[in-house]
């Protein structure tokens, strides 16, 4: 079987499935005489991938599987197939999403404390419905709060393969060694923006 | 001391100078926003309500607010002035409140660890330096630090290339679909079945048994290539006649399995425990579909 046919069917079957495949999913597509072994089926993904190269098209290799996808340099263009514009989150949804991706398991009362305001409902629900979290379970305290994680979609969507591939986070600087001193309020060193000091 | 204030307003502002004919002295507006004179120069910066209401729903709660005014400032997060701080904080609550916007009680919480923290601060420390008690900012600081960096995390999160945003999955229409239709394999065990459903029937007719008359396994075998014939499917059990008794029927199976053996007849079944059909080898060529009841001879 040549190099040529193995790209073909699995070009066919990665456009023709409508949904990311993974390779025992690519295999099954060949007859049990053709079909190759995993390590040539990743080989041959590679050899399409670099067909790719100079096309609009490319590879990608997210939690589900693998898909063909349009390259982000043409979003502005094709964006405009379709004149709505996406929603596009608040901070809220991010912040809330953001901490359930790196915190998972999390609570809602632990995104709370964090975040310092109440939780929206609305967010949470948005967030299920697109399935990018969902409820792992609850945990074993009083009040017996669901656990939220997410989902393989969410990976999906952002082009991940797993959590570890999440941009990390900034990291927490230390509070340095400080001499506590009598913290008194200086009028006369305060000055806002009317001129008016306050006493 | 008046401060120097500009202020901003939608139309024009009158020359705050007496008009020139009349020698009455009428007190002139020095502005005029929203058709409403002002005779008085406001003492705090103006902003228009519905500006400031906008910009102060742009903070996602009490953390977001301090963290603005700490980063607005280039203050280190590490050395809140507390006391600064503080004041800044509580003059935009007043602010909120003044605009009558609907304050989140998460924000006059912040105000009361605020001051609870700066009470702390302010109390004589013990003279005995005590290693364990530490700053009272830490926690708010760590607070602080926890929550920038998931406001971080959360900017960075929107940034990663998203499906149907910044990039689609590509998809092919694929115009012909030839559905493959296994046919599942007869097995021995089905074919005992139909036979014992046969034999079952044939009990029945036992009593009619009029003559025990040898039959010929071969004989039946020549019978049964005869009745298929005509190329179609016939039912299986129809091959069978239940009033020959027991011997009869059995003698037909052999028969069939006899042929099935010699390759000269064909055995299916559209689906498991459906009826079998069977069909005369020679007509494999002629059709190549799964035998319709309809379409039987």
């Amino acid at each position: 079987m040549s190099d040529a046919y193995r790209r073909n069917v699995v070009e066919a079957a990665l456009l023709a499935a409508g949904r990311s495949l993974q390779l025992s999913d690519l295999a099954q597509v060949f007859t049990l005489e053709e079909r190759p072994s995993d390590a040539q089926l990743l080989a041959t993904l590679e050899e399409l991938a670099a067909l790719y190269a100079d096309r609009a098209l490319e590879l990608a290799h997210t939690a589900s599987g693998w898909r063909v996808q349009v390259r982000s340099d043409y979003a502005t263009q094709i964006a405009r197939l379709w004149p709505e514009r996406p929603a596009r989150y608040s901070r809220a949804l991010l912040e809330t999403l953001a901490l359930i991706a790196y915190r998972q398991p999390i609570t809602r009362g632990e995104i709370e404390q964090v975040r310092g305001v109440a939780v929206n409902p609305n967010i949470i629900k948005t967030l299920l419905e697109r399935n990018w979290i969902r409820v792992i379970g609850t945990r074993d305290v009083p009040g017996r709060p669901e656990v939220l994680g997410t989902t393989a979609e969410f990976l999906d969507y952002f082009g991940l393969q797993k959590l570890e591939q999440l941009p990390p986070l900034a990291e927490l600087r230390a509070l340095a060694e400080f001499n506590l001193q009598l913290e008194l309020a200086d009028p006369s060193t305060a000055q806002l923006a009317d001129g008016t000091s306050d006493g | 001391m008046q401060p120097e204030l500009k202020i901003v307003v939608s139309n024009e502002a009158a020359a705050p100078q007496p008009p020139p004919a009349p020698p009455e002295q009428v007190e002139m507006p020095f502005a005029v926003v929203n058709g409403e004179p002002v005779t008085q120069l406001p003492r705090d910066l103006y902003i228009p309500p519905q500006a400031l209401e906008v910009f102060l729903e742009a903070f996602e709660g009490p953390l977001d607010l301090l963290l603005y005014l700490i980063r607005r400032q280039n203050l280190d997060v590490l050395d809140i002035p507390l006391a600064e701080i503080t004041r800044q904080y509580m003059k935009y609550i007043e602010l909120m409140q003044d605009l009558q916007l609907e304050l989140a009680g998460e924000y006059l919480v912040m105000a009361a660890t605020l001051a609870e923290i700066k009470s702390r601060m302010l109390l004589p420390r013990a003279a005995a330096v005590d290693d364990a008690e530490e700053d009272p900012r830490a926690e708010l600081v760590r607070r602080l630090q926890e929550y920038e960096r998931f406001k971080r995390a959360a900017e960075n999160l929107d940034a990663l290339p998203r499906l149907e945003r910044d990039v689609w999955s590509a998809s092919a229409v694929l115009t012909d679909r030839k559905v493959v239709r296994l046919v599942p394999p007869v097995t021995l065990q089905e074919m005992i079945i139909a036979f014992r459903d046969v034999v079952a029937r044939s009990e029945m007719f036992a009593h009619h048994h009029v003559q025990r008359e040898p039959l010929s396994v071969r004989a039946r075998m020549t019978d049964i290539v005869a009745s298929l014939g005509g190329g179609g499917f016939v039912d299986f059990v129809q091959l069978f006649r239940p009033e020959e008794g027991r011997m009869g029927v059995a003698v037909t199976f052999i028969a069939i399995l006899e042929l099935v053996r010699e390759g000269l007849i064909d055995i299916v079944q559209q689906e498991p425990f459906a009826p079998l059909h069977v069909r005369a080898a020679a007509a494999r060529q002629l059709t190549a579909d799964a035998p319709d009841p309809e379409s039987r001879q």
